[in-house]
């Protein structure tokens, strides 16, 4: 299936939650917050969401900024 | 009687005591280095950050910064330009970060970066009822001012002039009726170009002044967060000590009685 992570399509295996998607993409980052649809993801949900072909998610994390 | 010196005279904002009346923003900064080493001269408490695409970030390391310098985060909506996409990063910052506090950015185009008040002031309302603490960047008008705090933010953030630009305070009227219109504290945010503009700021009645692109831009940006620091320091001071009035013509300060006939 593929999915939109960070507006680039991106190749996933059936079955991926989002927390699987998550853990490999921020390695490093104590601070994470997850857009999944279009809607605020909460941490806690992360394991229970299982990505679907067509999905948007959006993975983001601290930088600097005024 | 506690010397006019060392009083303590914290900023406090939704019951929460800062130290410093100065909050720094951490854009436009050329390293991280000089990111702790401005935090540190300035000795602000209150600092602020965005959220971005984790590709676009450069790694974990910020964050280890601003542990280290042992401030308090305050998450923004920078780039937001509707009030549906503000709320919506205001939302994942609060899961990001744990805190319901949020500078909410609501910009209405990107040539002059300034404030679009009516999704501005929708923005506010939904999140205040949502239950963060909102601290919105706000054009320099005491009507929109007022409309923000009544909507129940926790302060209101007032330009000086366009972020980035340097201008500083293109209409100190206006800062001065905003002082006058509403009860939460008010921050100065943006167009502070150098010390002057800051301390001018507090002189104006401001709480606190919040700036970035002055310090970290500057060609010295520590020395220049230091400046920020004394000059936030001497306008709270001189605005609390009270100017004399201006005056038309000259008024010596040297008696004329006793003046000899030479």
């Amino acid at each position: 299936m593929t999915i939109t992570v960070n507006g680039k399509p991106t190749g996933l295996t059936a079955g991926t939650t989002l927390a699987a998607l998550v853990s490999s993409t921020v390695e490093g980052h104590r601070y994470v917050a997850v857009a999944h649809n279009g809607a605020v993801a909460p941490r806690g949900t992360w394991p229970d969401v299982t990505l679907a072909d067509g999905d948007t998610v959006e993975i983001l994390v601290p930088v600097a900024g005024g | 009687m506690t010397s006019t010196t060392t009083r303590p005279d914290p900023l406090t904002i939704a019951g929460e005591s800062f130290e410093s009346r100065l909050i720094l923003g951490t854009g436009g900064a050329p390293s991280l280095d000089v990111v702790e080493r401005t935090i540190v001269a300035s000795g602000t408490n209150l600092v602020t950050v965005a959220l971005r695409r984790v590709e676009a970030s450069l790694g974990g390391a910020l964050v280890g910064v601003l542990d280290r310098c042992g401030v308090r985060l305050l998450p923004n909506t920078a780039g937001c330009m509707t009030a549906r996409e503000a709320v919506l990063t205001a939302q994942l910052a609060r899961e990001a970060f744990g805190t319901s506090w949020i500078k909410l950015e609501v910009i209405g185009d990107e040539h002059t970066l300034l404030p679009d008040p009516v999704d501005l002031v929708e923005a506010a309302e939904r999140l205040v009822a949502d239950g963060f603490t909102v601290l919105p960047y706000t054009n320099d008008d005491p009507i929109t001012a007022r409309r923000l705090a009544d909507a129940g933010c926790a302060a209101v953030m007032p330009l000086g002039s366009p972020i980035g630009s340097g201008l500083g305070i293109r209409n100190p009227h206006n800062i001065e009726l905003i002082r006058a219109a509403v009860a939460v504290p008010v921050i100065l945010d943006a167009g502070i170009g150098t010390a002057s503009d800051a301390a001018l700021a507090m002189e104006l009645g401001c709480d606190g002044v919040l700036l970035a692109s002055a310090v970290t831009r500057a060609r010295d940006p520590e020395r220049m967060a230091l400046a920020m620091r004394h000059a936030v320091t001497a306008g709270r001071l001189a605005a609390g000590a009270g100017r004399i009035p201006r005056r038309w013509h000259a008024k010596a300060s040297t008696q004329a009685d006793g003046m000899p006939h030479l």
